[in-house]
C-alpha cells in the first residue's frame, strides 16, 4: 500500500466514456444475512442453533435437522479449494467486460461448499484456503478465496481490486480541510497514494492551526468550498465535478449539549446546516457526476465517504441535537446508496466514537485521535466493506447496537446531561 | 421390498419438433406442435390423450395447468415435471403407474422450450434460490462454469485426459451426421476438439451443449391399447430415479444412479452386457463419464479406461446417444432429457431418422438434472426392450 499506482493516461475526450454495468444483484431475503455481515467486512454464515451445523448457501431452515432456528455467527473461512476454473465466456455484461474470470469450489472445514472467487496470489487447486466476505460492485456479498497464510490485498488482484475503492491514483475531494479530522485524512489519502486531493476550506478569513502545512503536500489543492451555502457547493462542483473520483465527507459540526441545557433552535439548526443539509447539498452537486463517470477507466468515480459519529444508531442525550442530525444524515446517506449503488459507486459510512477534540472533552477514554480515523478511512477504502466502526468505543455500542437496540437506547440514555 | 414392476407399460409415438437455434415463438408453440405430432403419429383424436406429463423451462407464467387450457385438453391426470434433464425418466415412471393403475390410458408426455436470443441469460439468472444467492454472482452464467469445476476434479482425481472426453464428442459427432435433425452438420475431428478456444478451463467449445429451441414427445399406454390402435411400442422394463444422492460427497463425482442401479437391472430382468446401446444424458462430456460408472458400465473412476477401450459410433462396441444427443443434436431446454427416449423408442421400433444398432433388443436411457446449487440433483433411468 502507499506506492502511486501508474497513473492513468489522459483520457481522450472524443472516446464515449463507458456506462456502468453491474454484477447480478438479485438476492433472497435470507441470503442478505451475508451481504449485512460483509457490510462491515466479517464473514459469516447460519449456524444451527440445535445441532450446530454450519448452513450454505444461506437458507430457513437446517440441512441437517430441519430446525429453523439459524443465526448467523463469524466464520474463519478455512477451507479446501478442491477445484477451479477460468471464465472465459459469459452472458452478464458485467462479467464480459471483464473476462476472464477465475472461480473455485472450496470446501469448508465446517462442512459445506461456497463457489468463490479466487485471487490470483491461490496456488493451483487442490490447496488450503481463507473465504472472506466482500462487496462487489452492485453493493451484495461475495466470497472470494485468499491464501490460507498472512494477509492479502484485494486491491493486488486486477480483477478484485474494482471490489475496492482502492484510492491509489485517484482525484479526491475532502470537503473539510480545516478540522484536525479533515487534515488527517488529507493526510492519510496523501500517504495512500492519491493522484490529487481537493481541499475545502470555508470562512477564510478564519485560521486554523495545521491547515496551511496542508499546502506542502504534493497532491494538495486547496479550493473554498462552504456546505452550508448551497451556491458555494455548486460553484465548485461546476468547476471540479467531472473530475472527483471519490468524495469524502468530513462536514461534522458537534456543539455539546441536551435539551434542556440551551433556550432556541440556532445551534441545532447549525448542526443540521453542516451534518445534514451539507450532505444533501453536497449529494445534490456531486452525485450525478460521479454516477456519469462510475465506469471511467481505471481511474473512475468510485466512492463516496462519509464521517459519521456511533451516536447515530441511538440518542447519547449529553450529545442530543449533535445525536439527532447524525441519525437524520445517516438516514440521509441510505438514500444517497440506495441512489449510487445503480453505478456501482459504493457510500461507505463511518461510525467512530467519540474523538480526542473538544467537542468530547468531557467523554471518557477510550477516545479515538483523528490519525486513527483518517487510518480507518484508508482501509475501508482499500477494502470491500461499506459500514466502518473505528475505535472500541463504536464497536462496543455496535455490540450492543446488534444484540438489542432498544437495551442500547436505555444504556446510552440512562446517562442523563 | 423391490418396488412393483412395470407389467405391460409400452412407450410409443416418438416425435420431435425440429430444432432451431433461436425462435421467435413461445414455449407454448414447441408444446403445441409435439402434441400434434403426437395425435397425428397415433392417429387418434386429442380426446383420447387423458393424462400429460410436460416439461419445460420458458412456459412461464403457465403451468401444465396453463398448458392444458391453452391447448384444448380435458384430462383425468396432470403433471408438470420440473426436473431439467431427468424429466423425461420422471414422466416414464409416473405416466406408467398412472396407466397401470387405470388412473389414465393414453399419457403424453413431452417437453419442450423456446429459445430467445435473451432466453439463456435469463433462465440461468433464476434458475434456483442457491443458484441466485450464490452461482450467479460469480459469472459463471449457467452450467458452463458448474461443469468446468466437476470436469477439472474428475481429471484431477481421475486421471481422465481431454483426449477421452474429445473421443465421445467425436463419436456422437459422428452419430448425428446421419441424424437430419441435428443442428450440427459437419464432421468434428479430434484435433479440432482439442483445438477449439477455452469456454470454461478445462471445457472447451465442443464439450459445452448448444442451447435451442424444440420439443420431444411419446406416449405411454398399455400394450393392448397400443396394439389396438396398430402403433409400434417399446416396452417398459424397469426404471429409477434418485434426488439428492451422495449428498456429503464434497464435490459430485458420482452420481445418484449407483445407489440403484442393482434394482434397475433386477427388476428388468436384464444386466449391462446386455444392452444394445446407451441413450446418456450429456450436456457436457463428464456427465456420460459418471453415467457409465453410476450405472455399473465400469468401476467408480474408471470411466477414461473405459473411454480408452471402446467405440462409440452406432456401430462401435459400445453404441452411445445414437442420434448425436445434445451435444450434436442441441439442447432444447427440458426437451434434453426426453431427446434420448425417443430416440430409444426409435431405434427398438425400427424408426430411426438415422443409422440403426443392427439388431437391437434392450436400450437403456438415462437423466440427469438440475444443478440447483454446485451439482445436479436428479438422476434417472430406464430399460426399454423391443416389443
Amino acid at each position: 500500500m502507499g506506492e502511486p499506482a501508474n497513473r492513468p493516461k489522459r483520457k481522450n475526450p472524443v472516446l464515449r466514456t463507458r456506462l456502468p454495468t453491474l454484477p447480478p444483484v438479485s438476492r433472497s431475503r435470507v441470503a442478505l444475512g451475508l451481504t449485512a455481515a460483509a457490510a462491515r467486512g466479517r464473514l459469516e454464515l447460519q449456524v444451527c442453533l440445535d445441532c450446530g451445523a454450519v448452513q450454505y448457501p444461506p437458507r430457513e431452515v437446517c440441512r441437517a435437522c430441519l430446525s429453523h432456528r439459524l443465526i448467523w455467527r463469524p466464520q474463519d473461512g478455512r477451507g479446501e479449494l478442491i477445484a477451479e476454473t477460468t471464465l472465459r465466456n459469459a452472458q452478464e455484461l458485467f462479467f464480459r467486460e471483464r473476462l476472464p474470470w477465475r472461480i473455485g469450489d472450496v470446501r469448508l472445514d465446517a462442512g459445506v461448499n461456497v463457489i468463490a472467487y479466487v485471487h490470483e496470489k491461490v496456488g493451483a487447486a487442490p490447496c488450503r484456503v481463507r473465504i472472506e466476505a466482500a462487496l462487489d460492485r452492485a453493493g451484495q456479498a461475495v466470497l472470494v478465496a485468499v491464501p490460507d497464510r498472512g494477509r492479502t490485498d484485494m486491491a493486488d488482484d486486477p480483477k478484485l481490486r474494482e471490489m475496492t475503492c482502492d484510492p491509489r491514483g485517484r482525484k479526491i475531494l475532502v470537503t473539510d480541510g480545516k478540522s484536525a479530522l479533515g487534515q488527517a485524512i488529507v493526510r492519510a489519502l496523501s500517504a495512500a497514494g492519491a493522484d490529487l486531493i481537493w481541499i475545502g476550506e470555508a470562512e477564510p478569513w478564519k485560521k486554523a492551526p495545521g491547515f496551511e502545512a496542508l499546502r506542502a503536500l504534493p497532491q494538495a489543492v486547496i479550493v473554498p468550498l462552504d456546505v452550508t451555502d448551497g451556491r458555494s457547493v455548486h460553484q465548485l462542483a461546476g468547476e471540479i465535478g467531472g473530475k472527483v473520483d471519490i468524495v469524502v465527507n468530513t462536514g461534522d459540526c458537534h456543539r455539546t449539549f441536551s435539551i434542556t441545557s440551551r433556550r432556541g433552535v440556532e445551534t441545532a439548526q447549525l448542526e443540521m446546516e453542516v451534518n445534514y443539509f451539507g450532505l444533501l447539498r453536497l449529494a445534490q452537486a456531486f452525485a450525478l457526476a460521479l454516477k456519469a463517470r462510475a465506469a471511467d477507466g481505471a481511474a473512475n468515480a468510485i466512492a463516496w465517504v462519509n464521517v459519521l459519529s456511533i451516536f447515530a444508531l441511538a440518542n447519547y442525550p449529553p450529545h442530543g441535537t449533535y445525536s439527532a442530525s447524525k441519525a437524520a444524515t445517516l438516514s440521509l446517506s441510505q438514500a444517497l446508496r440506495a441512489e449510487l449503488r445503480p453505478a456501482g459507486v459504493r457510500v461507505i459510512n463511518l461510525f467512530p466514537g467519540p474523538i480526542d477534540d473538544d467537542w468530547d472533552q468531557l467523554e471518557l477514554p477510550p477516545k479515538l485521535s483523528p490519525d486513527a480515523v483518517a487510518e480507518a478511512v484508508v482501509e475501508a477504502l482499500n477494502g470491500s466493506m461499506e459500514d466502518v466502526y473505528p475505535g472500541d468505543v463504536a464497536q462496543d455500542w455496535l455490540a450492543r447496537h446488534l444484540e438489542n437496540p432498544k437495551a442500547l437506547e436505555r444504556e446510552v440514555g440512562g446517562k442523563a446531561p | 421390498m423391490p418396488a412393483r414392476g412395470y407389467d405391460d407399460v409400452v412407450l410409443a409415438a416418438p416425435v420431435t419438433v425440429p430444432y432451431v437455434r433461436y425462435s421467435i415463438r413461445g414455449a407454448h408453440w414447441f408444446l403445441g406442435r409435439a402434441l400434434a405430432a403426437l395425435l397425428a403419429a397415433a392417429k387418434i383424436p386429442k380426446t383420447r390423450v387423458d393424462g400429460l406429463a410436460v416439461a419445460s423451462f420458458t412456459l412461464a407464467p403457465d403451468t401444465a395447468v396453463g398448458l392444458t387450457q391453452h391447448l384444448g385438453l380435458t384430462l383425468r391426470w396432470l403433471d408438470d415435471v420440473r426436473m431439467g434433464g431427468a424429466s423425461g425418466i420422471a414422466s416414464i415412471r409416473r405416466a406408467a403407474r398412472a396407466v397401470q393403475s387405470g388412473d389414465a390410458e393414453i399419457v403424453a408426455c413431452f417437453a419442450g422450450d423456446t429459445n430467445h436470443t435473451d432466453s439463456f441469460r435469463r433462465n440461468a439468472a433464476s434458475f434456483s434460490q442457491f443458484s441466485q444467492d450464490a452461482v450467479y454472482p460469480y459469472g459463471s452464467g449457467g452450467p458452463n462454469g458448474s461443469f468446468a469445476l466437476l470436469t477439472a476434479y474428475y481429471m484431477r482425481a481421475h486421471g481422465a485426459k481431454p483426449e477421452d472426453f474429445g473421443k465421445l464428442c467425436v463419436a456422437q459427432r459422428n452419430n448425428a451426421l446421419k441424424n437430419p435433425l441435428a443442428l450440427f452438420k459437419k464432421p468434428l475431428t479430434l484435433d479440432e476438439y482439442l483445438n477449439a478456444r477455452l469456454v470454461a478451463d478445462p471445457l472447451r467449445l465442443f464439450d459445452c451443449v448448444m442451447p435451442c429451441a424444440g420439443a420431444e414427445g411419446f406416449l405411454v399406454m398399455r400394450r393392448q391399447v397400443a396394439e389396438t390402435l396398430g402403433l409400434p411400442f417399446v416396452r417398459l422394463l424397469a426404471a429409477i430415479e434418485r434426488h439428492n444422492g451422495f449428498a456429503d460427497d464434497p464435490i459430485q463425482d458420482r452420481g445418484g444412479w449407483a445407489l440403484d442401479r442393482d434394482a434397475l437391472y433386477e427388476q428388468a430382468g436384464v444386466g449391462p452386457q446386455d444392452l444394445d446401446f446407451i441413450e446418456a444424458y450429456d450436456d457436457y462430456p463428464v456427465i456420460n463419464v459418471l453415467q457409465f460408472e453410476g450405472l455399473g458400465f465400469c468401476g467408480q473412476g474408471e470411466g477414461a479406461a473405459f473411454i480408452r477401450a471402446n467405440t462409440f459410433e452406432v456401430a462401435g462396441t459400445f453404441p452411445l446417444n445414437t442420434s448425436g444427443g445434445q451435444l450434436s443434436v442441441g439442447q432444447a431446454g427440458a426437451a434434453g432429457g426426453h431427446l434420448g427416449i425417443v430416440e430409444a423408442i426409435r431405434q427398438l421400433t425400427g424408426q430411426t431418422l438415422g443409422a440403426r444398432v443392427p439388431n437391437a433388443r434392450h436400450g437403456l436411457v438415462s437423466g440427469f438434472g438440475m444443478i440447483n446449487y454446485d451439482r445436479g440433483v436428479c438422476c434417472g433411468a430406464a430399460i426399454l426392450a423391443a416389443a
